[in-house]
């Protein structure tokens, strides 16, 4: 629709906004649970949350179909990124069954005034995006996973997103649906 | 040109919103002399008008109020049981309010629900395979809409069936539920909507139907009224 992306774009925000807020979320996460890894795992179920209810704020928006293959899936997600951070993300490195494939960002909103301490180098920063892309994909009824491959934050030219096509959730379609 | 409700049922099927949106009331007033002339009937835990219909009382219109004193069920609310003070003959003349039944939340929790088993049912008889499900149901005085969202939540939309500008109506509302329901951190999913913003924003969309919606696609071009919005929205219309 377009009057509904025309709407959208009136409603920018500074990225830096969007930079800081998360920052100061992931170091308060990191100040309250001492474990990095605890804290990837809070913040890919925080992303998770974000994303089951962002994805009707898409579709809403986008008025998409239902994806028949993962590269129209690909595809969607590649403009949510545009949509919701600014950015359009690369989709490569397809897996030869084209189950899995990356997102490769070269630039990342969320990192852009960030720099990694020598003692949270197991710390997923962006792990966020992950849950998100889980979260939405799973109320459409495609059961993935995705994890962070490549991260500028530690010394990559690229940040790396990897997404794995696990199945479709059969029982979970809403019927009258594909 | 008239919308009479809106509902949204969850993906698992349970009524998350619902909102009478100008429902006309009728309420008919009427002394009678003994005897009655109407043949009355408890059914439902409710008293109704089972035969002889006139002057604006319709069979199955509901027993209101008995000389002004409210009927709850079949009892007055002093106590007397409707049927024993009608049969009665020294009550008379008597002064009784008549009404259409209202629903009740029960009521349309039960019908929401109902119509989940239907729309899967619809979707089953389909001669053609991976049909949609119901998506108007029409009847003589309104048409059902429903749109089901990729994620199984559906809108429905209960409207007069002259009214258009509805599929428009139903991306609207779905717009204001990812903005203003998904979106309050506060609501947490498949419960009942209880959000102010969305309660404002949807009546301000079923107004605006309302008003333009008869006119067909021009609705969009004539909400927004300051002149550079006009020509934009008119573009849109346009491609």
């Amino acid at each position: 629709m377009s009057r509904a992306s025309t709407r959208f774009d009136t409603k920018k925000v500074n990225s830096e906004l969007v930079t800081l807020t998360y920052g100061s979320l992931v170091a308060q996460m990191v100040k309250d649970i001492e474990n990095p890894d605890d804290v990837n795992k809070q913040l890919e179920r925080l992303g998770y949350n974000m994303g089951i209810r962002l994805v009707e704020d898409f579709l809403a928006k986008t008025n998409s179909g239902r994806c028949l293959d993962l590269k129209d899936t690909a595809d969607k997600i590649q403009s949510a990124f545009r949509m919701y951070l600014g950015v359009l993300p690369n989709v490569a490195n397809w897996s030869p069954a084209g189950d899995e494939f990356s997102f490769i960002l070269d630039s990342n909103p969320l990192t852009d005034l960030v720099e990694l301490p020598e003692d949270l180098k197991s710390l997923r920063y962006c792990n966020i995006i992950c849950g998100a892309i889980r979260g939405a994909l799973e109320m459409v009824q495609l059961d993935i996973q995705s994890w962070i491959v490549q991260d500028q934050l530690k010394g990559d030219s690229n940040t790396e997103i990897r997404v794995k096509f696990i199945r479709k959730l059969e029982d979970a379609i809403p019927v009258g649906e594909e | 040109m008239v919308i009479y409700g809106v509902y949204i049922v969850s993906k698992s099927g349970g009524l998350i919103f619902n909102y009478d949106h100008n429902v006309p009331k009728i309420e008919t007033e009427k002394t009678f002399s003994y005897p009655l002339d109407i043949k009355l009937q408890c059914e439902n835990k409710k008293v109704i008008v089972e035969f002889g219909q006139r002057d604006g009382i319709h069979v199955g219109h509901l027993l209101y109020a008995i000389n002004g004193i409210p009927v709850t069920g079949r009892q007055l609310d002093d106590g007397r049981d409707v049927f024993e003070v009608l049969e009665n003959k020294e009550n008379y003349p008597i002064n009784i309010k008549f009404g259409r039944a209202k629903m009740t939340t029960n009521e349309k929790i039960f019908l929401a629900s109902m119509f989940y088993p239907l729309f899967a049912i619809a979707s089953q008889l389909s001669p053609e395979p991976k049909s949609s499900g119901i998506e108007i149901l029409e009847a003589d005085t309104f048409k059902l809409h429903c749109f089901q969202t990729l994620t199984g939540v559906k809108m429905m939309v209960v409207a007069d069936p002259s009214q258009a500008g509805i599929d428009i109506l139903l991306k609207r509302i779905y717009e204001i539920y990812a903005d203003y329901a998904l979106k309050n951190p506060f609501y947490s999913l498949e419960m009942p909507i209880r959000c102010e913003l969305f309660d404002v924003n949807l009546k301000t969309v079923l107004e605006q139907i309302e008003k333009f919606g008869n006119r067909g696609s021009t609705f969009v071009a004539r909400v927004a009224y300051s002149p550079e919005k006009t020509i934009f929205h008119v573009i849109r219309c346009a491609s």
